[in-house]
């Protein structure tokens, strides 16, 4: 059965929530003021790097570290021996893989894999160290592709990794089969009228967050200790370092920066860890920045993927079967996204019969990170596009086909529950009612259309508000805000008490002061620390309505909260003026002491979310260049608390899904080297690339939130590979079957199709 | 008795049935009598599973109540980026 | 190692400083000064996050040396606003949410102010081409024209 209780917040209306004040950090962010996280410094403080392999795979055979140690400036130089456990005392899979990625053990599994770091009282200092560590390796065969990968005779990352749902025989880089679905796949395509089955691949492409990672450690001889970073969650931090290091929780406290753009690469950790060892060393602060070609080689890129598609359908656009295989690699540890990818890639479609396969491979390559979406593109891209194929060749307009099979409320997704209230066709609709449908199209242009989906995600959350006495509000989250969630959680704390946004301050507080508190992802923090902030809200008029009650001397429950007073419930409460928050504050001295509310809570409830892009390209023919000339995103928000940061989450997605469609990837020399670790060479889409890209914003309010809300900074990512390939392909002439379409591909597929 | 979905590559533990039958009244019990009769599946209890009831998601909630006619479909955990 | 004496002028101000040969001024700005304004997103030229300008220059701080700013005039981030009064770049950057982390913003707003100062009308395709060299990762940049556009209006108004 779905959820199909009504939503909380439907005929609400909203003051505030939806209207679009200035964020609070604002003027921080204009003035330079904001501190990121290379920002800060403490006094004694040295200069951290790191040295990292040359070789995509090689056996440590030893690390002299007495010539380096030997350097007059040097304060401290570890290797993995210094970290208090040895990865058999870890016996958590996910943390001694987090610990081998931070540091080698006895193999160097990819080029840029840390192998030692220094401590040095200045960076000159500091390099001439690194370059006097000497490490033997012994170099061994590597393997990059997903493909070659998975051969039986491809060299081996690790051995015995592989768990109990990898049949035998395959290669050992094989760590886990996933496969989701129902129905009869054969039958369906039994019945079919055409069945198209095609072949994608798609390269790996890093977030590339124009923040480098940076953080600065200081420990005391007592393990006390303190750190400074630039991360999607200083909790995550806190709790993967203590573990790493031997420390309580208690004694390390981590203050997260201004974050400077994460898009998933900040939800784990490289330098921290490292940084804290050095400092412990030493004992010394110690600063660690990564340059960009480190960021590149060393911090996690997404999984670049292998993918087969087939899906059947009937003359009138009916969808009979989808079948995928999805083969992701995750660089060189388990844990590529592949799950994600094989659930969601059929996410839009109520199929009878659905069948998803993937398999999560190692490759020698850094180990992946979340990635916005994680996994869900380059799914959507390879089902989007064979729909879109079967559309051409049923001569089917792409929108109504796309409307005759989308799922719907309590439809039963190919990844296995029911759908509660989704706003799918709602923006399917949009797309087809919006002139950019229909809007004529020059030569060599064509135009595509693709969904995409993605689940969301609530977790663990901790909120605490405190009522000042003149009638100000300070509120406490425990979540780095990435792109404007403070003014967000504002808005809805604001909007709850009924005072104006101008009276709260919301501070992102370090590990000290709240509990735990899930990292920045899976787009929760609006909907989860969103609910918190209302939940903490509501205590706090609570509160207040008590300490009302008191002063008239009348039941509690006679006592109601609006427009940001407290008023006796009805006639027979009593006669009494409205207390607004601020006189009631003003007496908390009086009345019981300080004023405030908090919510501790494991959000559950997150509401999927849908989109529908529209995209127009042109193919230069004779270069192969493409040119993006139009972009319409249309999706559901559930509610949008401040619409032009839900914009901004819609147009920043879809300009990162261009990027990926067309330029982005990560480039291997034979020798497994990384051949474009810099923004000259992975390029990430520039000003000049771009058009505006327009937002529809469709409000289907999620019932579980009080406002609605359903996460927004994902979804934007998922469609647009697909809804660029199939633009272009249109323009083309040609079906486009990898990542990047850079100009090359792009020519030699025109070329190949002419003949 | 609760009916729980079982996603496609766990169906090797439960003899290659889609659905299986646990008696439950809440998550924590649901996850324990799955692990008991379908030993095959604790590798990946272990390794973090959410679990759809009614249509939300919850990934450690223990006490949530379960109803025998909720539906109940057992996923790969849930993260984000 | 011998340090090297330098005199420059920064947001009008005279200043002094000593630094190695090797050091860039965005390292001088950042580590010597404690102007963390200008931001290192590449150390290579290629992202303008470290944007200044350098006798009304713009210039990517990354690839200057320190040593070869004697005598001139530098301006950054922190100089822009006069007092408590914004410049209307970064009242537009406000009102429009042209920022989601703000990481690229420093850098943008002195490189969009060197526009306007050559510029005061771009259409939207010069602002595009401008700015080509800051890369904002957040934003897909629509949010970013539209501001430097208003800004530029304000100001022919003004
Ligand atoms: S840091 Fe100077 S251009 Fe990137
Ligand atoms: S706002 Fe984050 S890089 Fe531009």
């Amino acid at each position: 059965m779905a959820r199909d209780d009504k939503p909380e917040a439907e005929g609400r209306v909203f003051k505030i929530v939806g209207t679009r004040p200035i964020r609070p950090d604002g003027i921080d962010k204009v003035t330079g003021r904001a501190r990121f996280g290379a920002d800060m410094s403490a006094p004694g403080m040295l200069v951290g790097l790191v040295l990292r392999s040359p070789h995509a795979h090689a056996r440590i055979r030893g690390i002299g570290t007495a010539r380096a140690e030997a350097l007059t400036g040097v304060k401290a130089v570890i290797t993995r021996a210094d970290f208090a456990l040895d990865s058999g005392d870890i016996d958590d899979d996910d943390l001694r893989d987090i610990l081998h990625n931070v540091m080698a053990h006895d193999k160097a599994l990819y080029d840029g894999h840390a192998v030692a770091a220094v401590a040095a009282v200045s960076a000159p200092v500091a390099r001439r160290a690194l370059a006097l560590i000497e490490v033997d390796y012994e170099v061994l065969p590597h393997v990059i592709d997903v493909d070659e990968a998975m051969k039986p005779d491809a060299p081996v990352l690790h051995q015995g990794r592989s768990d109990e749902t990898v049949p035998a025989g395959m290669s050992a880089n094989v760590m886990h089969r996933f496969e989701f679905g129902h129905g009869d796949v054969e039958a369906g395509f039994a019945e079919a009228d055409v069945v198209i089955e095609r072949s994608f691949r798609t390269a790996a492409t890093h977030q590339g967050y124009i923040e480098p990672h940076a953080c600065l450690a200081s420990m005391g001889p007592d393990g006390q200790a303190d750190l400074w970073c630039c991360t999607q969650g200083h909790y995550m931090v806190r709790n993967t370092c203590a573990g790493l290091l031997g420390l309580d929780a208690s004694q390390l406290k981590v203050t997260a920066s201004e974050i400077g753009g994460g898009f998933g690469g900040k939800t784990t950790v490289f330098l921290e860890p490292v940084a804290l060892a050095l400092a412990r060393k030493s004992g010394r602060p110690v600063k660690m920045v990564m340059s960009r070609d480190e960021v590149l080689r060393a911090s996690g890129p997404t999984s670049s993927t292998s993918i087969d598609v087939k899906i059947g359908m009937k003359r009138d656009g009916a969808i009979t079967a989808g079948w995928a295989e999805l083969r992701y690699q995750g660089g060189a540890f388990p844990g590529s996204p592949v799950q994600f990818g094989a659930m969601s890639c059929f996410a839009a479609y109520d199929l009878k019969n659905v069948q998803a396969i993937g398999w999560d491979v190692v490759a020698n390559r850094p180990k992946q990170a979340a990635y916005r979406a994680p996994g869900a593109p380059m799914g959507a891209y390879a089902v989007e596009s064979v729909v879109d194929e079967l559309c051409e060749k049923l001569g089917l307009d792409r929108l109504e086909v796309r409307l005759k099979n989308a799922s719907r409320d309590g439809t039963k997704a190919a990844y296995g529950p029911r759908f509660g209230r989704i706003g799918l066709t709602a923006t399917l609709e949009a797309a087809k009612a919006h002139p950019h449908y229909t809007a004529p199209l020059g030569p060599n242009q064509g135009r595509g259309v693709a969904c995409g989906f993605w689940f969301n995600f609530g977790g663990d959350t901790c909120v605490t508000l405190n009522v000042n006495a003149d009638g100000t509000v300070g509120l406490s989250e425990g979540n780095p805000d990435i792109g404007g969630s403070r003014a967000a959680m504002t808005m809805m704390a604001a909007e709850e008490l009924g005072i104006p946004y101008e009276r709260v301050r919301t501070t992102i507080a370090d590990t000290s002061a709240l509990g735990q508190n899930e990292v920045t992802d899976g787009s929760r923090v609006t909907f989860a620390v969103g609910l918190a902030t209302i939940k903490a809200a509501r205590a706090a008029i609570t509160v207040m309505c008590a300490r009302a009650a008191k002063i008239w001397g009348i039941d509690e429950d006679a006592v109601v909260w609006e427009d940001g007073h407290a008023k006796p419930a009805g006639p027979n409460a009593g006669q009494f003026p409205p207390m607004s928050l601020a006189e009631i504050a003003a007496l908390y001295a009086n009345t019981g002491g300080p004023i405030a509310g908090h919510h501790e809570v494991t959000a559950e409830g997150a509401g999927v979310s849908f989109a529908t892009h529209l995209v127009d390209a042109e193919v230069d023919p004779e270069t192969g260049a493409v040119t993006i000339l139009r972009y319409t995103v249309f999706q559901d928000a559930g509610k949008a608390v401040h619409p032009a940061y839900v914009e901004g989450q819609f147009q920043g997605g879809a300009v990162q899904g261009i990027g990926w469609a067309l330029n982005e990837e990560y480039i291997y020399g034979a020798d497994g080297r990384l051949q474009n670790p810099g923004f000259l060479d992975y390029r990430i889409p520039v000003a000049s690339d771009l058009p505006m890209i327009d937002t529809v914003i469709i409000e289907v309010a999620n019932p579980g939130h009080p406002y609605g809300v359903r996460g927004v900074g994902e979804t934007s990512i998922v469609p647009p590979l697909a809804a660029v390939a199939n633009a272009v392909s249109a323009a083309a002439g040609v079906r486009l079957t990898q990542l990047p379409m850079s100009p090359p591909k792009v020519l030699a597929a025109i070329d190949a199709a002419r003949g | 008795m609760v009916r729980v979905a079982i996603w496609g590559s766990l169906r090797a533990a439960t003899g290659g049935r889609a659905e299986v039958e646990v008696e439950a009244g809440n998550l924590r019990e649901l996850l324990d009598r799955l692990a008991e009769a379908h030993p095959g599946i604790r590798p990946q209890i272990d390794r973090g599973v959410s679990v759809v009831i009614d249509g939300l998601v919850y990934n450690d909630s223990w006490f949530t109540p379960v109803r025998p006619d909720s539906e109940v479909v057992l996923l790969p955990r849930i993260v984000g980026g | 190692m011998t340090q090297i004496h330098v005199s420059t002028t920064i947001n009008g101000d005279a200043v002094e400083f000593l630094c190695e040969a090797q050091e860039t001024l965005l390292d001088v700005l950042r580590d010597r000064l404690g102007l963390t304004g200008a931001k290192e997103g590449c150390g290579t030229g290629d992202c303008g996050a470290c944007s200044v300008t350098l006798d009304k220059r713009l210039v990517c701080s990354c690839l200057v040396l320190g040593a070869e700013v004697e005598g001139r005039e530098i301006t950054t981030i922190e100089g822009m606003a006069d007092g408590e009064i914004l410049h209307p770049l970064q009242q537009k950057f406000l009102e429009h949410a042209a920022l989601q982390c703000g990481i690229c913003t420093p850098g943008i707003l002195v490189a969009a102010k060197a526009l306007l100062e050559k510029n005061p009308d771009p259409t939207e395709t010069e602002t595009r081409y401008w700015l080509a060299g800051n890369l904002c990762r957040c934003t897909g940049y629509d949010k970013i024209i539209r501001a430097v556009m208003d800004a530029a209006e304000q100001m022919r108004g003004a």
